[in-house]
């Protein structure tokens, strides 16, 4: 129709008012939807040609005879075709010149690194035409070596967000980023009349080197001004504690590949903290047996708040947060250290036998043990764990010490407070707060939220439109860093770089580009990283070395390197004076397992995640002992009234076998009141008692029954507590347990083969090719979460929502199953991942009436989409009961355009009513068979990494051909310890287990001793 | 068999020759009481078809109460269409929840209907004859109640049919190894055969209907579904060829139907469906609740229209004393699933046992127990067996008990199996309820209106019965009782 006259096709010139289209994007936040350029315009002539039936009419009318009747003819044909149904039109252009590296259908992968409070892991991740749609560890990075953890998957959630901001807003107003910078110069440039003396930059901690060059620029336009940083879950401990040791802030580096005892004082060394991943790399590959390997570390940990290392422990000690410094001064005194000898202790006689024995073993182990205390514990508990160290050889061997890896390390609680008198006492006239959310995360006595409406000035760069952002002159939306060019430093001070993988969605910009502005030199965020390095001379100066170290996502060789230490005598000595015990209730804070310090409340992965040991989900509680419970007349649910100091919380109590006695736990993270539309109102926040003297714990706290309940969401359901003591395994055969000892005595003993002989001979299916199995060494897993999230990031897994958590209806294809044993107060922990077995004689196939699920020829169990009718019988004939179902549309096929972009394509996404479950991740199976038959020849022991094992911190899961022989899941099958999970129903799963091995120190009481130890 | 000589002058008027071994048989007196002719009964029977004006106000009471149940139903079947199944409780573990168990509890309270209808009829027992027509329409509608649930309980109904072997371009047949596709030929067969062998029933009832309407429009009805019967010595003889060669088509259904149904459980792996004694015992079971289901309705429609002389105090007797011996069967299947979970030291039987005891569903189970084991025991007593107000009740408690009996079986088996990490709690929502109370409504929506719209009780049959008991004299007298 290029012929016809007169009629203009929108798009086709109208000159756009950009900013405003923009912010009509931004304002219709509901849909997201828009058709073109010309909708947005929201044109006269666009509005014109929807509602006008026949557009084209004029066209029709300039026809001649033929011509009409040829159309007619035409129109007449393509009825037929255009079906009944009307699909969005939407319009699609090929790529004129083909992008370079990217073949369609294959997924490139780019190294990048995802931070939290401002510490790097390296990740790789896997993009899909343009999209990122998984994550999984950098092998080259320090902290990661391949692994990852829970929160570092679920970035890519986070990234596609549908709430995140879209927009500048000034005073919830629309506008434009240019808007911003006109504003943002004016007030700039007041500032440097003053010499920067109103000016105050709030962000979060900080350790991109480039990062630090800017913010001298920034020290050198505004010398008066002051950047502070902020982290809620901040390592103000271990700042106090070197400064005190030391004299000087000094960042500690653990080595636990080297240790062979390990003491964590209320540290989860395994599964939270920087570096964590690594730590459970190299301590856990101190746990793996086999391969000729009879010997195993040890691990104690003293906590005051359940976590995962206490559940991997040899020895558990439950003590409450305030006593850990009392059993660190008795390990003084028991293990030597100068000036500890006169030191008393209130420690019970029971606990100073476990102290004791303990001791024993550090000494036994010298040089190769090494004590860490946690970030929530005073300085002075770091201190004396600094000084153990040195007593014991560790520095230099399982410790040492670097310069800090931040840039101007600060004290998070001090620098709040501070911010918060400046502002109180009018001394702000302009706040710039980048990636921080202090109204929300603050302190009560912060004052934080009162002085910010006495800032003229004031403006938010974050994600999304939070509680701080809503009380700021300006909110501007900030890149994700899968959108932007950065870098920072690892735990050990390892440079890692950030790349994006995709434009910023919302057009958002990186800290790094706003602080250039404020430094005075606009740049874009690749320039202002490449400048930032040219500028150094150190390391990638050269584009070459530049390139190479984007292309790794780490600077080689830039880790910080040992500085000499020791830890002073007037330090020790102030240290080993325990403050009077407070009685009471103590309340302790800790960062939530999931969420952290809420900064992830809108990620649906993460609130659906069962935290650690709680297996809570949707929620935060007020996690209380049993026995304490029992005495204060608290049932489980109950809503508590606790009050510290005149300040107030309503809480649900959540009763906690193995939490210490008179205490309370309340995580971080919830109570959100504009996280988004997943994380808002989820939870209570415990910003209310919290204060900046006393982050981690208040003592004398009252609790009182308000007389409400509450419901939780958890995803195990079941506590049978009988008699005081618990039998999570109902006395059945689920997860072996056993004693290295006992292992060495008799190998195997701990793992018995059930009877082969049996009617059959077990050939009921023949294969000939590859044969998938897995193996899962439950002595190594941590229960850390990570494979759970990799999993729903890799194969689509829908989220739920509490209600249907609630019934017992979340999706996960791989949870982790948590059992516990023995006394209520102290039980032990058990974790096992529990996936589809992939059974050779699988009791969901047989029941199938429409035959959706089938054995493959490879052995794996199929589940056909397309086929489920969804009768459910496969699920309930599934004693792992692994299978999940679609009762509603979990996937929504309507769900925001934003978050389809997040799916992997290589994976169904399922419908209503169709039954899912693990697939042994055939997508990346045939992936590799793929080029492996390119490259004729026959798949190799390691191509297939299903996500899971990607994932997984220490390795626990294995995964390969069992056909052959010497692969490493065969390897790991013919341990004596592999044993089936149900053994006796003869599905002879392709998945089995390693048992758990422990290691106990035989000097320490038994378990039936256990009880007195608590006192 | 019948040799086909049937006397002229009945077949004429419509009436029947006695089959069997000749007019000399006769039958139990208590059998109809009063004096009845052959005329009489069939106005009695067909007055209350043809004469609206003979309905009590408690049909009108009971129809209406049904039909705002069956609306209930409408609007649950439209919800759960729209959203899908997760609008019930059913969750991970309970896979299965008042979906499957009201399944199986209609399908069971049909069986009364074929029982009484095939077997009684191979056995030549005359006292099925009032009671047939009357449960074999109850045995349709409740199958028709059963039916809906293994089609709506599906993820995905609209490929329901899936479950058909029919040629298709998938190129795959259905799982024949699936105890649900045993299921659904079960069900589909049995469905199909009792609707065959009630009509064929209906056959010469239609005729007497037909020849006795005055209104023209049930004239036409009637006559269509008479099929053309004329009452001929032919018509007779191919009917009663007909009719028992359907009757022994219908007797291995009586047995094989919940037999079937019971394998959807005994095939699995699952404690407490794992079972070998679930055949028979479910078999006994929907004997158990089909009876109690007959004894609910005939109860109380007796009452209302007259009937006892056709329905007598010997018929209430008797459906007790199967009532009773069948649920001592299923009274032995309790004790023996107990006693097996004690004695096979299988630790997941015995803690399945324990937790049917003791868990958070125990009073289900002691109520289950006392509704099934201990109620029914009254019936052993003649002279309460003799009182229609206790065979009301205890026929409605044993309802409840075959209930509670599925629900054991299904969610209290599932909600704790193998691994106590998955175990959860099955809580039935507002939309089981909507579905359960509709079916139940659809029920007797269609139960009331079979009662105004056909004869409810079989009226040739019932002319034989009396001539059968007073003798032909008796029989075509003109005499009014």
């Amino acid at each position: 129709m290029s012929d016809t006259p007169a009629h203009r096709t929108p798009g086709s010139g109208p000159a756009y008012d950009l900013a405003a289209m923009r912010a009509r994007v931004a304002a219709d936040d509901a849909t997201g939807y828009w058709r073109g350029l010309e909708e947005v315009a929201d044109t006269a002539e666009f509005r014109a040609w929807v509602e006008d039936e026949f557009p084209d009419r004029a066209s029709l009318l300039s026809l001649d005879r033929r011509r009409f009747l040829k159309f007619m003819g035409a129109s007449l044909a393509l009825a037929g075709l255009s079906g009944c149904r009307f699909l969005p039109q939407r319009r699609a252009v090929p790529f004129v010149d083909a992008v370079e590296d990217q073949v369609p259908g294959l997924p490139v992968i780019y190294a990048t690194s995802v931070t939290l409070s401002g510490i790097a892991t390296g990740v790789l991740a896997r993009t899909h035409e343009g999209r990122p749609t998984k994550l999984e560890g950098n092998p080259l990075h320090p902290a990661s070596l391949g692994g990852t953890d829970a929160q570092t998957q679920a970035a890519l959630l986070d990234l596609y967000d549908p709430d995140r901001s879209r927009t500048a807003l000034r005073h919830g107003e629309i506008a434009s980023w240019e808007d911003f910078l006109r504003e943002l110069r004016t007030a700039l440039s007041v500032q440097r009349a003053r010499r920067g003396a109103g000016l105050r930059i709030l962000s979060g901690a900080i350790t991109s080197p480039t990062m630090a060059t800017l913010m001298g620029r920034v020290h050198a336009s505004f010398p008066e001004a002051r950047w502070y940083q902020w982290e809620a879950v901040n390592r103000d401990s271990v700042l106090d504690a070197t400064v005190q040791a030391f004299g000087r802030p000094l960042n500690p580096v653990h080595r636990l590949s080297s240790a062979t005892v390990l003491l964590a004082l209320d540290a989860d060394v395994l599964s939270a903290g920087p570096g964590h991943v690594r730590h459970a790399r190299d301590f856990m590959a101190g746990r793996r047996l086999g391969s000729g390997r009879a010997d195993m570390n040890r691990l104690y940990a003293v906590e005051s708040i359940p976590s995962n290392t206490g559940a991997t422990a040899d020895h558990r000690l439950p003590v409450r947060h305030s006593e850990v410094h009392a059993v660190a001064v008795a390990l003084a005194r028991e293990i030597g250290l100068p000036l500890a000898a006169s030191s008393v202790t209130g420690l019970s006689e029971a606990r100073r036998r476990w102290v004791s024995a303990c001791a024993r073993d550090l000494l036994a182990n010298r040089g190769r043990a090494v004590i860490i205390a946690g970030d929530r514990q005073p300085p002075a508990v770091h201190v004396l764990a600094a000084a153990l160290n040195e007593v014991l050889g560790a520095v230099g061997k399982t410790v040492y010490y670097t310069e800090p890896i931040y840039a101007d390390w600060q004290r998070s609680m001090a620098s709040i407070r501070a911010l918060g008198q400046e502002m109180a006492g009018g001394h702000v006239d302009a706040l710039l707060l980048m990636g921080a959310n202090p109204v929300y995360d603050a302190p009560a006595d912060a004052g934080f939220a009162e002085g910010l409406r006495r800032v003229r000035f004031t403006a938010h760069l974050g994600q999304r439109r939070d509680e701080t952002a809503a009380l700021c002159t300006w909110h501007v939306p900030e890149a994700h860093e899968l959108e932007s060019w950065g870098d920072a430093r690892a735990y050990d001070g390892t440079v890692s770089l950030l790349q994006p993988l995709i434009e910023p969605l919302f057009g958002g910009k990186s800290a790094l580009e706003v602080t250039s502005v404020i430094a005075g030199r606009p740049s874009e965020g690749y320039e202002a990283l490449r400048a930032g390095w040219r500028a150094r001379s150190a390391g990638v100066a050269s584009l070459d070395a530049f390139r190479r170290a984007i292309h790794d996502g780490v600077v080689e060789g830039s880790e910080l390197p040992p500085v000499a230490a020791t830890v002073r005598q007037d330090a020790l000595r102030r240290a080993l004076q325990v403050p009077d015990a407070t009685g009471g209730l103590e309340v302790n804070f800790a960062p939530d397992p999931s969420l952290y310090d809420g900064r992830f409340a809108n990620n649906g992965w993460l609130q659906e995640l069962p935290k650690a040991i709680t297996r809570l989900t949707w929620d935060n509680a007020a996690f209380i002992a049993p026995a304490t419970a029992g005495r204060l007349g608290i049932a489980d649910g109950d809503e508590l009234r606790i009050s510290s100091q005149g300040r107030t919380l309503l809480a649900p109590a959540r009763l906690q076998p193995g939490h210490p006695a008179e205490a309370l736990t309340l995580h971080l993270g919830g109570g959100r009141e504009m996280a988004g539309s997943v994380g808002s109102g989820v939870g209570f926040s415990v910003g209310a008692l919290r204060t900046t003297d006393q982050p981690w714990s208040v003592a004398g706290a009252e609790v009182g029954k308000t007389g409400a309940s509450h419901r939780f969401a958890n995803t195990e359901h079941h506590h049978p507590i009988t008699g005081g003591r618990l039998d999570g395994q109902q006395g059945r055969d689920i997860v072996r347990v056993v004693g290295l000892s006992a292992l060495a005595d008799a190998t195997g003993s701990g793992a018995h083969k059930a009877d082969e002989q049996g009617f059959y001979d077990g050939t009921d299916h023949h294969y000939d090719g590859y044969a998938w199995g897995m193996s899962i060494d439950l002595t190594l897993c941590t229960g850390c979460n990570a494979c759970v999230i990799a999993c729903q990031a890799e194969n689509n897994i829908p989220v739920v929502g509490k209600e249907q958590v609630a019934r017992g209806r979340e999706m996960h294809w791989l949870r982790i199953d948590r059992y516990y044993e023995g006394d209520v107060d102290d039980p032990a922990v058990h974790h096992q991942p529990v996936l589809c077995m992939h059974c050779e004689q699988a009791p969901c196939e047989p029941v199938c009436p429409v035959a959706a699920t089938v054995h493959s020829h490879e052995g794996l169990n199929q589940m056909v989409y397309n086929r489920c009718v969804g009768t459910r019988y496969c699920s309930n004939n599934c004693p792992y009961k692994v299978r999940r179902f679609n009762f509603l549309n979990y996937a929504n096929h309507e769900e925001p355009p934003l978050l389809q972009l997040l799916r992997n394509p290589n994976v169904t996404v399922r419908g209503r009513g169709v039954m899912e479950k693990c697939t042994f991740c055939v997508q990346r199976i045939s992936a590799a068979r793929i080029a492996a038959e390119k490259d004729d020849r026959r798949l190799r022991d390691g191509d297939v990494v299903t996500a899971c094992q990607a994932a997984c911190p220490p390795r626990a899961i294995v995964f390969g051909d069992i056909s052959d022989g010497r692969s490493a899941v065969s390897v790991a099958k013919s341990d004596p310890r592999d044993y089936s999970l149900l053994e006796e129903l003869n599905t002879r799963p392709r998945l089995t287990y390693l048992a758990k091995v422990v290691n106990p120190n035989p000097e320490m009481p038994t378990a039936q001793q256990r009880k007195e130890v608590r006192r | 068999m019948k040799d086909g000589a049937p006397d002229q002058a009945a077949a004429i008027a419509g009436a029947p020759a006695p089959p069997g071994d000749g007019g000399g048989h006769r039958a139990d007196p208590e059998l109809v009481l009063g004096t009845h002719s052959h005329g009489n009964v069939d106005t009695r029977i067909a007055d209350i078809v043809l004469d609206q004006r003979t309905h009590p106000l408690a049909w009108f009471a009971v129809f209406a109460l049904a039909f705002i149940f069956l609306n209930g139903m409408m609007l649950t079947i439209t919800y759960l269409l729209y959203r899908g199944v997760g609008i019930w409780g059913i969750n991970q573990p309970a896979g299965w929840g008042f979906d499957i168990i009201n399944f199986v509890w209609w399908i069971g309270i049909g069986h009364a209907g074929t029982l009484i209808s095939a077997i009684l009829l191979l056995m030549r027992q005359q006292w099925r004859t009032s009671i047939n027509r009357f449960a074999e329409a109850m045995t349709l509608f409740a199958v028709a109640c059963a039916g809906l649930y293994p089609l709506l309980h599906t993820g995905r109904p609209w490929v329901a049919y899936w479950l058909f072997p029919y040629p298709n371009v998938m190129g795959v047949w259905p799982q024949f190894r699936s105890p649900l596709i045993w299921d659904v030929f079960a069900v589909s067969t049995y469905m199909t055969v009792s609707a065959l062998f009630w009509f064929v029933g209906l056959v010469p009832d239609l005729a007497t209907l037909r020849d006795r309407a005055r209104n023209r429009w049930a004239k036409i009805l009637f006559a269509i579904g008479a099929l053309g019967w004329r009452g001929s010595g032919r018509h007779w003889a191919r009917y009663e060829a007909a009719y028992l060669m359907l009757a022994g088509l219908s007797t291995p259904l009586v047995l094989s139907v919940h037999s079937i149904v019971s394998l959807d459980f005994a095939v699995s792996v699952l404690p407490g469906w794992h079972t070998t004694i679930f055949p028979p015992y479910f078999v006994a079971g929907a004997i158990y609740a089909g009876f109690a289901m007959v004894l609910t309705l005939a109860i109380p429609v007796r009452a209302w229209y007259g009937l006892r002389d056709f329905i007598t105090d010997k018929h209430l007797d008797w459906m007790a004393k199967i009532m009773l011996a069948t649920g001592l069967i299923v009274v032995y299947g309790y004790v023996m699933e107990m006693f097996f979970g004690w004695y096979s030291g299988n630790r997941y039987e015995a803690h399945l046992l324990r937790n049917r005891f003791t868990g958070p569903y125990a009073p289900l189970f002691w109520a289950l127990l006392v509704c099934n084991g201990l109620v029914p025991q009254v019936l052993w007593s003649p002279r309460w067996r003799a009182s229609s107000a206790v065979l009301f009740a205890v026929s409605l408690v044993v309802s409840v008990g075959m209930w509670l009996e599925r629900f054991i079986i299904i969610p209290v088996s599932l909600h704790r199996d193998f691994l106590p990490s998955s175990w959860g709690m099955y809580v039935p929502t507002v939309w089981d309820w909507g579905m359960f109370l509709g079916t139940l409504g659809l029920f007797f929506f269609l139960m009331f209106l079979f009662i105004r719209l056909l004869p409810m009780i079989s009226m040739f049959e019932m002319r034989e019965l009396v001539y059968r008991v007073r003798g032909r004299r008796t029989a075509e007298s003109e005499a009014n009782p």
